[in-house]
């Protein structure tokens, strides 16, 4: 098994704890996520995703267990924990709500500013940041608040890759943007995973860009883990994730139904691309019996 | 940490004081601090704040709460004491160096403590029973006389019902961009006040943005649905002045009838 880079044990958190509105965020959360691997992380609305993901770099501080961050026990020393939100980067829902600065340039260097690099430094981090978001040079003297949504996003998500995050998760990134936009922060995500070897998790209600994304699925029901594993080894569990109320991938979906009627195809199909290998296997596989 | 500024929250319950009519309370609550006032000494005071004891079991809410709306302002309480003891003058009863504390100065200290904490706890009970709608509703309704001399009554009443369903908006909006700050290593506890001051920056401007960004979207909405003002607009909920309203009324009455009654032929001891 390859290295460990976020291990989390019997994690639990409460909100408002001994007071009538108590409420068990996450309970009891037991994960080991390897060191560039590409996490889906599904779930409904409050079954404590964007809790969890509070815990991993250190936001909130947990109710009980332990939060290890490359080996290294996070809240060990309560005033280092800057050190780890620069190591585990966080790109909250929305995250274009938090511009502040005259220049996106500024902005992008918010992070880089705080870890204490030198001019020169933030300067490089800035540009290869706006790079990979795909933001010109023309852009980084504009004021962020004159861009368009998707445009402000892209800027926002910079801010967090140019502090150039071991491990960085987002939160459904592509929520509110049409086609063209999910599809262009999508395919930046992929890009810097490949290009970093920086270990994602990715918070996402799509499970058509989780199969197409992720090496690794983790389901989370009821404030705990219903599921933790690769992606093909989740999805095939179709008859479980619908009694929770979950989707599979559309095609995924199509080809459960289609092995129940007994025919012959593979039981973990998860991207179009695959689906159409598959079918013409089928189709040769059937010309020749024909023949 | 933020959640500590809602002073005077609702308090959800069913007992006869959240049962009355906020124009009622309005008025009883503006008479019973006038009557904290007129009332001038240790005795007639005393019966002030067993009004507003009674009010309080009334209500049946917990007595924690009480407590809960004193304590942020127990130092203007600890102030004003220390003020008046040391700097009012008088026969002295106590002498040293260059202290001198006079009997007044100390009986002075207790009635303004005695004062504000009724005071305070008084207020706060109408906000504890009354949901600010109803409050606001209250008052547009109480100052409606006031439209007759060209005051937008109906106006600053929506701004206050608007201001006040926001607050919990703008602190959830608060904690988030806070949370999201602190994700890119903004540091936000370390430092002297003014670099305490700037780190507030990255807080604020998002949420000046935000907030305009709600209003314009609230504005809308509010014509989408024809808001025109408040020229011929009914109410789901009409105010009816009930039996309730007249014993409370009546209550208070009673509390003035006393104090007054105390003030002149009251025993001649503590009184200023």
């Amino acid at each position: 098994m390859a290295e460990s880079i976020i291990k989390t044990e019997g994690l639990s958190y409460v909100y408002s704890a001994g007071t009538p509105y108590e409420h068990r965020a996450i309970d009891d959360i037991n994960i080991d996520i390897e060191k560039g691997s590409f996490v889906g992380l599904i779930g409904h609305t409050g079954s404590g995703k964007s809790t969890l993901i509070q815990h991993l770099n250190g936001l909130i501080k947990p109710t009980a267990g332990k939060v290890y961050v490359g080996g290294e026990d996070i809240w060990e020393n309560p005033k280092d924990i800057r050190k780890f939100r620069f190591k585990v980067g966080l790109v909250f829902q929305y995250p274009e709500h938090q511009l502040f600065e005259e220049t996106v340039y500024k902005d992008i260097a918010f992070g880089p500013k705080n870890m204490g690099l030198s001019e020169n430094d933030i300067n490089r981090r800035v540009r290869e940041a706006a790079k990979h978001t795909g933001l010109t040079e023309e852009y980084l003297e504009k004021s962020p608040f004159e861009l368009s949504g998707g445009e402000k996003r892209r800027v926002a998500i910079a801010g967090v890759l140019a502090m150039q995050p071991e491990v960085l998760i987002l939160d459904e990134p592509t929520a509110g943007l049409d086609p063209k936009g999910r599809e262009f922060i999508l395919s930046e995500i992929k890009t810097y995973h490949e290009r970093t070897g920086a270990t994602i998790i990715l918070v996402s209600h799509s499970m058509e860009d989780v199969a197409r994304f992720a090496s690794h699925v983790l389901i989370m029901n009821h404030s705990k883990v219903a599921m933790y594993g690769e992606t093909r080894e989740v999805f095939k569990r179709v008859d479980e994730l619908c009694e929770m109320g979950l989707e599979v991938p559309q095609i995924s979906r199509v080809f459960a139904k289609l092995r129940e009627k007994g025919i012959d195809v593979p039981e973990s199909v998860l991207t179009v691309a695959e689906a159409k290998e598959a079918v013409l296997k089928l189709l040769e596989k059937g010309g020749e019996a024909n023949a | 940490m933020l959640k500590d500024i809602t002073f005077g929250q609702y308090f959800p319950g069913d007992s006869i004081i959240h049962k009355l009519d906020p124009r009622m309370k309005l008025i009883l609550i503006i008479a019973y601090i006038v009557l904290l006032f007129v009332a001038d000494g240790l005795f007639s005071l005393l019966i002030g704040a067993s009004m507003v004891v009674v009010f309080y079991a009334l209500s049946k809410l917990p007595w924690k709460l009480v407590i809960k709306c004193i304590k942020p302002i127990m130092p203007i309480i600890l102030f004003t004491a220390v003020l008046n003891i040391f700097f009012v003058e008088g026969d002295p009863i106590f002498e040293w160096w260059i202290i001198s504390i006079s009997g007044k100065g100390v009986l002075t200290a207790v009635l303004m403590c005695i004062r504000i904490i009724c005071l305070i706890a008084g207020s706060s009970l109408l906000t504890y029973t009354t949901t600010p709608i109803a409050l606001t509703d209250g008052l547009e309704r109480l100052m409606k006389p006031l439209q007759k001399i060209k005051v937008p009554v109906h106006e600053l009443s929506m701004m206050m019902t608007i201001a006040l369903r926001f607050i919990p908006t703008l602190i959830d909006e608060t904690q988030k961009i806070m949370a999201a700050q602190k994700a890119r290593g903004a540091d936000m506890e370390s430092g002297n006040v003014i670099e305490k001051a700037k780190a507030l920056i990255p807080i604020l401007i998002p949420l000046f943005v935000s907030a305009f960004r709600r209003a314009d979207e609230l504005a809308l909405a509010m014509e989408c649905r024809c808001y025109h003002g408040g020229e011929g607009r009914t109410r789901m909920k009409q105010l009816k002045l009930t039996a309730k309203d007249w014993a409370a009324a009546l209550f208070v009455l009673c509390g003035y009838a006393a104090v007054i009654l105390m003030n002149v032929y009251g025993p001649e001891v503590f009184r200023l």
